[in-house]
């Protein structure tokens, strides 16, 4: 009776130890293995991008195929900035440049020498459904349609919550639309953009505003890049496809959105004007439509030599048929940097110039 | 008879109130029926929706061209050397092909634009074909190569009531495709592509098997630990623990993991696997150890109310000829049970499968090209993939993420139709 108990016993207990043993086993084995792919996280805005330059740097070099992952531009400098070794991502996009408080955390962490890559440009676009009437605005129609406070619209120096409701109420130029604009959540890099280059844009304008910022910082920053929050502005969600389709549904509304959206869906939406300046591929190139932003990517070089492929990836992404005025990156809606940029990137890139803020 | 008026009576008001009573029940009866003819009409909304949409994914554009594969255009000088083979210039005599097609097209804009018209994966087909078939060098053949993402959209929506998609053409661009339907050099085909291929940001040569692998190793792993471990957990708790304060807390505790967002058992994770114990992010393992933790609760309940189905005169009846406890639990409540744990099994399997946000905070939402090939390599799930596609701005991704959606859904009704089955098939009653 007691016999089978005991082996069964035994069995239970061996297959105890098998498991703890193999448990051990493969941890180590992760913990010691070198891993032979990037490893790329980042900003979903240069995601489109740095994910065509992967899969043609797989297909063209004996090397893995980069695996990028889609985690914002201050997500991916948290992960970024972890530290060094292989257990942390090599690169990561970013949509802004990185901010001091980052750089400082990198180094903390022992993360010292970064390489920044300046890749090309993204334009914001405030577009609307191609059925409706094509938009003409300023930024600071679009300043004084979303942000928080508005001067006062009797003309005094005075900061009055936004009463305006209509496009009408703040530029009689425009239609007695209701203002409607369908634009991403705070979370989002083009929602900072958007911020930083369209409401501030047009904030400036105000000279009085414009003088605060000598005396107080914050409070015009604050002024200036805060959204609305009754209505009018409404967040649909980091997806720009979504608000593409909003759009079609909804004539009245204008849309905020990567340029690469308007570019693959001419034939449903189109850019409105802003300052005067249509959102096409030259307009930003050149720089002359105002809303438009810098994409980077940063290089973690004490991976350089640890990783296989390191330094081909960065070559092919800073060669001219990627990033070139007609390469592969222009044709999926990134607007490249002039000739002078470009190979002063390329070598930067070659000599691995050491970031320092 | 004294009580015979007050018979009558009752019977009177009863046939007074009948016909209201009627209209209620029937009312009643139309809420249910009303009910599910909403929720029908949901799903049937959502599957034309879908279909309406991702139908066209299983089909792709081929082009024929006539190509010349003379070993002087592929730059190829020693034929026996599989180097040269494999890095020659493949989508050049595609472009050459095209130049020949299209002669009257000159200027650097317009000829970039025609090479556009073949797929930029098209070249690495070619290879395949000359490096199985050798003999065709220096043979000038027509082939069918895969078109763009972009002339892919345009020959299929060419005949829809919206009219045709010319998104990002200009007129020239319309004109030579024009040129090759009127020829007959236009087709489509079964989209192989799609199921035998990886990821890829080029909607024409994206697939979902690196997805459907991912998938499937993440499961694999999944079920091995959380079938075992909830069954374990079950066992004890139904045959062995006494019922006190302790054995109540666990239970309240896993009722309640059953509830826990998803999202949480990521970060669990995240902290776990990928912090404390250094494994690498992205991979099916860590994302099979999170799911367990998810899946979990759903198996021990589902595990537990199986067990307690079993009647108590078997666990008795085995007892009463010397069968040990052990003995009565492996070779009768277990067997018995077994229908109802696989039940659950599987229903929490299906909850896996469906599952990203957890997935999302150990790395597995990447970009991914190679094809897993086991459970440590860098790998997505199916939904995952169905959510990349739906952000990618690409019109051509559109009828891709529907399509990868229709193929997820396939899999969770097989998955649950086994369910039932099993359930029906397997079952006893006492």
């Amino acid at each position: 009776m007691s016999r089978p108990a005991q082996t069964q016993e035994n069995t239970v207990k061996k297959t105890l130890m098998i498991a703890t043993v193999a448990a051990t086993a493969m941890s180590a084995q992760f913990a010691t293995a070198a891993r032979d792919y990037i490893s790329i996280v980042g900003s979903s805005t240069v995601y489109p991008f740095a994910t065509v330059v992967a899969e043609r740097f797989g297909k063209s070099t004996n090397y893995k195929t980069p695996k990028i992952e889609s985690t914002g531009s201050g997500g991916g400098m948290k992960l970024f900035c972890q530290g060094v070794g292989v257990a942390h991502p090599d690169i990561t996009n970013a949509s802004r440049r990185i901010k001091s408080t980052e750089f400082e955390m990198c180094q903390e962490n022992g993360v010292k020498d970064i390489v920044e890559v300046l890749i090309g440009y993204d334009g914001i676009v405030i577009g609307n459904s191609s059925a409706a009437k094509q938009m003409t605005i300023t930024r600071r129609d679009l300043f004084l349609a979303l942000a928080k406070k508005v001067p006062n619209p009797n003309g005094s120096e005075t900061l009055v919550e936004n009463p305006y409701k209509t496009w009408k109420d703040v530029n009689p130029a425009l239609p007695a639309n209701k203002i409607e604009v369908l634009g991403p959540p705070p979370t989002s890099g083009t929602r900072d953009a958007f911020q930083e280059l369209a409401l501030e844009g047009g904030c400036k304008t105000f000279s009085w505003i414009k003088a605060m910022k000598k005396k107080d910082k914050k409070a015009y920053k604050k002024v200036c890049r805060t959204v609305r929050e009754d209505g009018p502005y409404i967040e649909a969600g980091e997806n720009d496809n979504l608000i593409v389709q909003k759009l079609n549904a909804n004539k009245n509304a204008l849309g905020i959105f990567g340029f690469s959206f308007l570019d693959q869906n001419i034939d449903k939406i189109q850019g409105s004007l802003v300052d005067g300046q249509k959102p096409t591929f030259e307009s930003i190139a050149d720089g002359s439509y105002p809303v438009s932003r810098p994409l980077y990517f940063y290089v973690k070089k004490g991976h350089i030599d640890t990783i296989p492929g390191m330094k081909e990836y960065l070559t092919e992404f800073t060669s001219e048929k990627a990033f070139g005025e007609e390469g592969y990156l222009s044709e999926k809606g990134m607007i490249p940097l002039g000739k002078g940029e470009r190979s002063k990137v390329a070598g930067d890139v070659k000599t691995l110039k050491n970031l320092a803020l | 008879m004294a009580s015979a008026p007050e018979n009558q009576k009752t019977i009177e008001l009863v046939n007074q109130n009948l016909a209201k009573r009627y209209r209620a029940e029937k009312r009643f009866r139309a809420y249910g029926i009303a009910s599910i003819g909403f929720g029908l009409l949901c799903l049937l909304f959502l599957f034309t929706d879908i279909i309406g949409k991702g139908h066209t994914a299983f089909l792709t554009t081929y082009v024929k061209l006539n190509v010349e594969l003379s070993t002087d255009a592929l730059d190829i000088y020693d034929v026996n050397d599989p180097q040269q083979i494999a890095g020659a210039d493949y989508q050049g005599v595609l472009k050459k092909a095209l130049r020949e097609r299209f002669p009257e097209v000159t200027g650097r804009r317009d000829k970039r634009a025609l090479y556009g018209i073949v797929s930029s994966g098209a070249g690495f087909e070619i290879r395949t074909l000359i490096e199985q078939q050798p003999e065709l060098l220096n043979t000038t053949l027509d082939l069918w190569v895969l078109a763009d993402d972009d002339y892919d959209t345009y020959y299929k929506s060419r005949s829809s009531d919206e009219g045709a998609y010319t998104g990002r053409f200009n007129e020239k661009q319309i004109s030579w495709i024009e040129t090759l339907i009127a020829d007959g050099a236009v087709e489509k085909r079964l989209n192989t592509t799609f199921f035998n291929a990886g990821d890829s940001r080029e909607p024409e040569q994206a697939g979902i098997r690196g997805a459907i692998m991912g998938s499937l190793f993440t499961l694999l792993v999944t079920l091995a630990l959380s079938f075992p471990i909830g069954v374990a957990s079950a066992v004890y708790l139904e045959e062995y623990a006494k019922k006190n304060k302790f054995t109540d807390f666990i239970e309240v505790n896993i009722n309640n993991l059953a509830a826990v967002p998803s999202i949480i058992f990521g970060l669990l994770g995240l902290a776990i696997f990928i912090n404390f114990f250094e494994m690498p992010r992205s991979i099916p393992l860590v994302g099979g150890f999170v799911l367990t933790l998810m899946t979990l609760p759903t198996i021990i309940i589902s595990s537990r109310a199986a067990i307690k189905a079993v009647p108590p005169s078997i666990r008795e009846a085995a007892m009463g000829i010397g069968a040990s406890k052990m003995q009565v639990i492996l070779h009768h409540v277990l067997p018995l049970a077994m229908p109802g744990m696989l039940t659950g099994a599987i229903i929490g399997m299906a909850q896996a499968l469906g599952e990203t946000a957890p997935l999302l905070m150990i790395g597995m939402v990447a970009f991914i090209v190679d094809v897993p090939g086991s459970i440590s390599d860098p790998s997505t799930v199916l939904p995952v993939q169905i959510f990349l596609w739906s952000d990618s701005p690409e019109r051509a991704f559109v009828e891709k993420t529907s399509a990868a959606i229709m193929v997820l859904l396939g899999f969770l009704i097989i998955m649950n139709t086994l369910a039932v089955w099993l359930r029906k098939r397997l079952e006893r009653r006492w």
